[in-house]
């Protein structure tokens, strides 16, 4: 909903909040969260607003509030009620008005460290205790500064100054941050700072209401702790599909020609186009995959971005869409090029008409209104589409990927015969039980893929470690790698053991990247071999239609399975024997343990 | 701004704040008469009302206010 993206109209918002809830809530495909808040302040409001931008991306939280400035006990001493209500997500928000004591002048420095130390500790005795209880996911504030300094610019420097201590106090939460997996910082130092700290800090609403920001603020602050839980979860966008003409450079290629253009340091408007080129590039490094969409003659647009002062060439984009189609339709072909959903890119054009037919045409696509060109990167950037949660190694090397399946496609119309074509790839496959290293990527994995998905299960880093440690669960990941390069982990299957013979498939998935590449079969094989050495006599598969996973509606069909039951909803059930034994279904992929 | 005229804004923020069409405020209305207003709303109400009215209320007001006459008082000496 265009309402819940940056920039927002607090006031429109605050007054409409209960109508936005009713008529967010009549969307489908929720994925369910228990979030708990513990505060050290009012969070009422918070929570609501929290709610209403969690239901705008898919997620329907369940809210327990711990009773007023209650953080400190809910955690270290617990009650029944959140005992009960299994948090998936543990919201801390704490704020400087928690902070219990702080240096004086008289103080000198080793009892202004262990101050430090006594306040940091208090903090880490509460998300050690949470993570023994909960085994969940922690979101913690950091602090926002003071408004007042008591020794002016000296406060930031002298140990004695509240500055200092906070800005110490951070960098703590922070190093334990950085070490700590399933942790996260909700950075209310920068969102104050970016709201203007004198207006976030308005006396008012503390002393009315004991809120420790405006209440005009909260947006801000619950839109930043919804972008991290979908992140989390697996709902960031993945790709940026960008226009050309005064989007990223000034002026129009075709018309005023490649030597007109404004980009480059010589003029104002042409250092604003270079420095939005140089953010978006650096998207490169997140895994965000940059595509152009725009109405160009296809030479006009390549002569445009080998401009020699941009710093954007051809080579940076996966694909390059740019004729004379409508652009909703060129972002479904670009959707279907890179086997994503449309839903999770960010179109960028300067154009308020054509963001608004791709907005009406493609459903949940992000088409942030840019503005001026000097606001382009603010706008882009507080909107949090990229929120950097678990970052893997995969990422990096994403672009990378992208760019060999696209050889990939062209050294299979080289071919006549499909299979002929996988054993030109020279595959090699790793398909083992899980292993430490790659827990995250798995969890990433579960949370992301959506089309090759036959239950839809989410997992958390957390619910990954519980699987891993635990005997009844088969759980294997399969790498592959290829002629072009190595994809990584891109499959996932865990199987739940009952009744000692019976395996039930609890989650498969697999990166629409190796697609039609027989990675599924490969991986059959080896559940089934690791199932025969566990004495399973039956598996059983699970087929949960969503919107999105029709690709693999007769998944357990191909597979040889037998289908069971299927409900109104189009939910199925199979089964296969395996007792009087299996027939090998992969032969062009050389598979290790 | 004549009074009715204000009733008639305020009349559209309550209605909006507590999501309920029926409401129709009268000088002598007071949270007791709207099932939602409990403290908690009450902070929204007055944010929502500043920003309609493009004004602020002082600590003192909002914690002596009685009813939607004493704010409606309050609103129109201030703009």
């Amino acid at each position: 909903m265009k309402e819940l993206e940056y920039p927002f109209n607090v006031e429109w918002l605050i007054k409409n909040k209960k109508k936005v809830k009713k008529q967010l809530l009549l969307k489908e495909n929720f994925i369910e969260k228990n979030i708990a808040i513990l505060g050290g302040s009012t969070t009422s409001e918070i929570k609501n607003m929290l709610e209403i931008f969690l239901l705008n991306y898919g997620i329907k939280p369940n809210f327990y509030e711990s009773e007023y400035n209650k953080f400190y006990e809910d955690a270290m001493f617990g009650n029944e009620e959140l005992d009960e209500f299994h948090p998936d997500i543990i919201y801390i928000h704490t704020t400087n008005r928690n902070i219990i004591e702080y240096p004086t002048m008289y103080n000198d420095e080793k009892t202004i460290n262990d101050m430090l130390e006594n306040e940091y500790k208090k903090f880490e005795n509460i998300w050690t205790k949470l993570f023994e209880k909960f085994n969940c996911t922690i979101i913690q504030n950091n602090f926002e500064y003071p408004y007042y300094r008591l020794l002016g610019n000296k406060d930031a420097v002298d140990i004695h100054g509240k500055t200092n201590f906070i800005t110490r106090l951070n960098q703590k939460f922070y190093d334990y941050a950085n070490k700590t997996k399933n942790f996260f910082i909700n950075d209310i130092n920068y969102i104050s700072s970016c709201y203007g700290l004198d207006k976030w800090a308005n006396q008012f609403y503390w002393h009315m209401y004991k809120y420790a920001m405006e209440v005009p603020a909260i947006p801000y602050l619950s839109f930043n702790i919804a972008n991290i839980i979908k992140s989390i979860y697996g709902k960031n966008k993945k790709a940026l599909v960008l226009d050309l003409d005064n989007t990223l450079w000034g002026g129009i290629v075709g018309d005023d020609g490649v030597e007109n253009l404004a980009i480059g340091p010589e003029v104002p408007s042409g250092q604003v186009y270079s420095e939005f080129q140089n953010y978006l590039k650096e998207h490169k490094s997140l895994g965000i995959i940059l595509n152009i969409n725009s109405k160009n003659e296809y030479e006009n647009a390549i002569a445009g971005l080998n401009h020699p002062a941009g710093t954007l060439k051809p080579d940076d984009f996966i694909i390059i869409k740019a004729n004379w189609n409508p652009k909703n339709l060129n972002i479904k072909d670009i959707a279907e090029e890179l086997n994503l959903g449309a839903d999770s890119f960010v179109f960028v054009d300067d154009n308020p008409a054509e963001r608004q037919i791709v907005q009406d045409y493609v459903e949940g696509i992000a088409t942030p209104e840019i503005d001026v060109p000097e606001n382009y990167i603010k706008i882009i950037d507080r909107n949090g589409y990229f929120e950097v949660t678990n970052f893997s190694n995969e990422d990096l090397k994403k672009n990378d990927l992208y760019k060999d399946n696209a050889k990939r496609s062209q050294m299979m119309s080289t071919f006549e015969n499909y299979e002929d074509y996988l054993l030109s790839l020279k595959m090699k496959a790793e398909i083992t039980s899980f292993k430490p290293i790659y827990l995250e990527r798995i969890s990433q994995l579960s949370n992301k893929s959506n089309q090759f998905n036959l239950t839809t299960k989410r997992y958390s880093l957390a619910d990954i470690e519980e699987v891993n440690n635990d005997e009844n669960y088969i759980k294997l990941y399969g790498k592959l790698e290829d002629i072009f390069g190595d994809n990584g982990v891109i499959t996932v299957v865990i199987g739940n053991i009952k009744n000692k013979d019976e395996l039930h498939i609890d989650l498969w998935i697999m990166s629409c990247r190796v697609l039609k590449r027989n990675m599924e079969f490969a991986m059959m094989d080896m559940l089934v071999k690791k199932a025969q050495e566990k004495g399973i006599k039956t598996i059983y598969g699970y087929y949960y239609p969503t919107a999105k996973n029709k690709m693999v509606n007769n998944f357990y069909d191909l597979q040889g399975f037998e289908e069971v039951s299927c409900d109104e909803q189009g939910n199925k059930v199979y089964k296969l024997d395996i007792s009087n034994g299996y027939k090998i279904k992969n032969n062009v992929i050389e598979v290790t343990e | 701004m004549e009074k009715e005229e204000i009733y008639e804004r305020l009349n559209k923020v309550f209605r909006d704040i507590f999501d309920d069409e029926s409401i129709v405020v009268k000088p002598e209305t007071t949270s007791s008469d709207i099932e939602d207003w409990d403290s908690l709303e009450h902070i929204n109400l007055v944010v929502a009302v500043e920003q309609e009215f493009g004004m602020k209320f002082n600590m003192n007001e909002v914690t002596t206010m009685k009813n939607v006459g004493e704010m409606v008082d309050i609103i129109m000496s201030r703009i």
